[in-house]
């Protein structure tokens, strides 16, 4: 356990692993830029493997930019992104993306299983057609999310957890190593979260990592087992017993959070349990 | 389905209709009347005896199949406007083009000269509305209003230039402004048959990918397509449609096939394949009367008649497509009002009964014992007078109601069987959503399913315990303006 006077210094850069070809996602120095407004900044990050992560930040501090960026969707102004030791483009096939629920239309002509067949797109490949084996795998990753009953409906007339659910369902019948994912949580209902959680459960459990941007700190103890503090740049990453302290919480959010205390004690009665 | 034939059918002889109504002594716009076709004349070329006429209605067919497919995915890309900016921007291109040619000794009026001019402006359009997005603030519909303007100004003034010049003759070019279909040349009308069905093979061949790009471009860059060529490619279908489309109907009207078979389309099914294959079919509907209009009328203009038979379609296909069409979901509407009304009334009478009976006697008595008056059931929910008139009438068509006088109601054998299984549906429904709020089924209509077929046969038992020991009474107010004890707060 850090004491206080450690934990309010900015992280120092860790020392690199010699082999990094086993760290899911490696980021150095990122530093990303819209515009001239500057939303990341020299920012250091090392996903352990195995492990389920929260981004955890306050409003505009870089936390989706963070995996857009990685994920090359965002260009970075400079930086150094690896996925198991390598870049993206060589790894694409392990690392599953779940984006945010409003980053699409969703009154458009598809129904839940056709999304979650776009998964398998790839795999596909030019020209190729969607059979039937696609088909039946795109089934399991929904009954897997609770959606059996709702594969053939169009994706408009599902609830917005139900369609969180159908992108969770997408990242996982690509069967990747790493899950990277915006906001899974964002203002689902109780039977979502539940399944998603599962889903988090069922991935640590088989040896897959995942990163999560989270905004709800309540429940940051409770799901997950490290947590990376965010602003522009990385306050402080850890395991959360470790490092989701009031302290450092309000490195990352000024002090101006009046929920911290609570988060905080949230997370010492999940240590306690 | 059938209900989309009978409106293409309508169409049709609505077009034809329309077509035939032309007045025998009116005048055309060049002061000559219009033509009554013969009876033969319909007759050979309604069969497409005709070779020429055959060529150009494949050919046409073909083009607006093939717009009605990539239309399809443009709307759904947010694009439509862009096909018209890229149409406007053709002009200048051809022009130029035929000015080249010319000067160089060549024939400057030959469809492949016009048709690679035309492209090259395309494609320059298309450009500088992506570039103006792309490096400047400004909104894409500035970016699409200047581009489509500023490169028709262009063009007429080319045009305008053309005709000064000494050979100069832009008869060939306003064809290409307006639409000729007619004044095609059956080598024309192969050209664009080819290119007609390359790029509708093309746009079935890349389904998928153009289905993720127009869904999730994000999603495909990370899955590794690459969404700026195939972003390009999909541009490059609208530019070759609007292109082989110009001496069809004209680049004003292009935009008209690309987007309205589509927006039609829409309109009759919610899977992605069915409605470009329907987009199609609408295009080549439509394709099809035009240039049988204009193969009868030889003044009216091919371009603007395509145009206004796939309206005619888009028109009917708002009102009754069968999946979002203005009718089905009115009636989708009426039908659940109607159906919340007459539950609500059998709530009424049961809960009327009910608290008259106050906590003696079953159901079974209760419910059967008593009349029920107009003005108690008014007074008991906020209904308009003539809504429960309305209420009371659909009940006694039901059967579930007799009317004893005009004001005095009873509940019949079948109707007290109905109003038990509404109220205790109902109250399950409310015990369920107050015990296991939490994990209620989001899209569960409440009062239209039977709590049975949603919800676990175990809990149904145990809210059913709750039900009849009474727990009801205390936690489930029966209607909003009652209290715990189920009377009325005063």
């Amino acid at each position: 356990m850090n004491s206080p006077a450690v934990s309010a210094r900015p992280a120092l850069p860790e020392p690199e692993p010699k082999d990094t070809s086993t760290i899911p996602l490696l980021v150095r120095d990122l530093n990303v830029a819209y515009g001239r407004k500057v939303v990341v900044w020299d920012l250091d990050l090392t996903v352990p493997p195995g492990t389920t992560m929260a981004i955890v930040g306050p409003n505009g501090a870089g936390k989706s930019t963070l995996l857009k960026a990685a994920l090359g969707i965002v260009p970075p102004a400079s930086g150094r992104i690896e996925f198991f030791g390598q870049p993206f483009e060589a790894v694409r096939h392990r690392v599953a993306y779940v984006p945010q629920r409003e980053s699409v239309d969703w009154d458009f002509p598809v129904s839940a299983w056709e999304v979650v067949a776009m998964g398998l797109y790839r795999q596909i490949g030019w020209f190729g057609r969607v059979r039937g084996e696609h088909r039946e795998r795109a089934l399991a990753a929904l009954a897997k999310v609770g959606l059996s009953e709702f594969a053939r409906r169009q994706i408009s007339q599902l609830s917005g957890g139900q369609q969180q659910r159908v992108f969770l369902a997408r990242a996982l019948v690509q069967s990747a190593d790493l899950f990277l994912m915006d906001e899974p949580f964002a203002s689902v209902d109780a039977a979502t979260e539940r399944a998603i959680v599962a889903v988090l459960q069922e991935l640590r459990s088989h040896g897959r990592t995942v990163v999560c941007v989270h905004h709800d700190l309540q429940t940051v103890p409770e799901y997950f087992e490290h947590v990376a503090l965010i602003n522009m740049r990385l306050v402080r990453q850890g395991p959360v017993d470790e490092v989701f302290t009031a302290e450092n919480l309000r490195h990352t959010y000024g002090g101006k959070l009046s929920l911290l205390e609570d988060a905080v004690q949230a997370a010492r009665r999940q240590q306690m349990v | 389905m059938k209900r989309l034939l009978a409106c293409l059918l309508l169409v049709w002889t609505g077009a034809a209709f329309a077509a035939g109504e032309q007045p025998r002594g009116g005048r055309s716009i060049t002061d000559h009347s219009i033509e009554w076709p013969s009876a033969e004349l319909i007759w050979r070329v309604a069969t497409l005896q005709d070779y020429n006429t055959r060529v150009v209605f494949l050919g046409v067919s073909a083009l607006s199949a093939a717009a009605g497919l990539v239309g399809t995915f443009l709307l759904l890309r947010k694009r439509s406007l862009l096909s018209d900016a890229v149409s406007h921007a053709t002009l200048p291109g051809l022009a130029l083009a035929y000015l080249i040619v010319e000067a160089a000794g060549g024939n400057g009026k030959s469809l492949p000269v016009l048709l690679t001019g035309a492209a090259i402006g395309g494609v320059f359009g298309m450009a500088t509305v992506t570039l103006i997005r792309r490096f400047s603030r400004l909104k894409d519909d500035v970016a699409l209003a200047l581009v489509l303007s500023v490169f028709f100004g262009l063009g007429v003034c080319f045009i305008v230039a053309i005709q000064q010049l000494p050979t100069g003759n832009a008869a060939g070019l306003d064809h290409m402004i307006y639409g000729k279909a007619a004044a095609m040349s059956s080598g024309d009308a192969k050209l664009i048959l080819g290119a007609g069905i390359a790029v509708a093979l093309i746009c079935i061949a890349l389904f998928k990918e153009f289905r993720l790009l127009c869904f999730d471009e994000n999603f495909a860059a990370v899955q590794g397509w690459p969404r700026v060529l195939l972003d390009l490619l999909l541009m490059g279908l609208v530019v070759a449609v609007t292109v082989i489309g110009l001496q069809a109907v004209g680049l004003l009207l292009c935009v008209a096939l690309l987007i309205v078979p589509a927006a039609a389309a829409r309109f009759w099914s919610e899977s992605l394949g069915q409605t470009a294959g329907i987009a199609a079919v609408i295009g080549l509907v439509s394709g099809w009367m035009g240039v049988l209009a204009s193969a009868l009328f030889p003044k009216l203009p091919a371009g603007a008649m395509i145009v206004l038979a796939a309206c005619g379609v888009f028109g009917l296909s708002m009102l009754f497509g069968g999946r979002r069409g203005v009718w089905v979901r009115w009636r989708e509407h009426r039908r659940v009002k109607q159906r919340v009304g007459h539950q609500h009334l059998m709530r009424a009478c049961y809960e009327l009964l009910e608290s008259r009976a106050n906590g003696q006697g079953s159901a079974a008595d209760f419910l059967g014992a008593e009349q029920i008056g107009f003005e108690e059931l008014l007074r008991r929910e906020s209904w308009p007078r003539h809504a429960l008139h309305g209420l009371l009438r659909t009940g006694q068509t039901a059967g579930f109601i007799s009317a004893e006088s005009g004001h005095q109601f009873r509940l019949t054998a079948s109707g007290r069987a109905e109003a038990r299984r509404v109220v205790r549906n109902h109250r399950l429904w409310e015990l369920y959503l107050i015990e296991h709020a939490d994990v209620a089924p989001s899209h569960v209509h409440h009062d239209a399913d039977e709590i049975e077929h949603v919800v676990d046969a175990n809990i149904v038992a145990r809210l059913e315990e709750m039900l009849s020991a009474g727990v009801a009474g205390t936690v489930v107010p029966m209607n909003p303006e009652l209290g715990a004890s189920g009377r009325m707060e005063s």
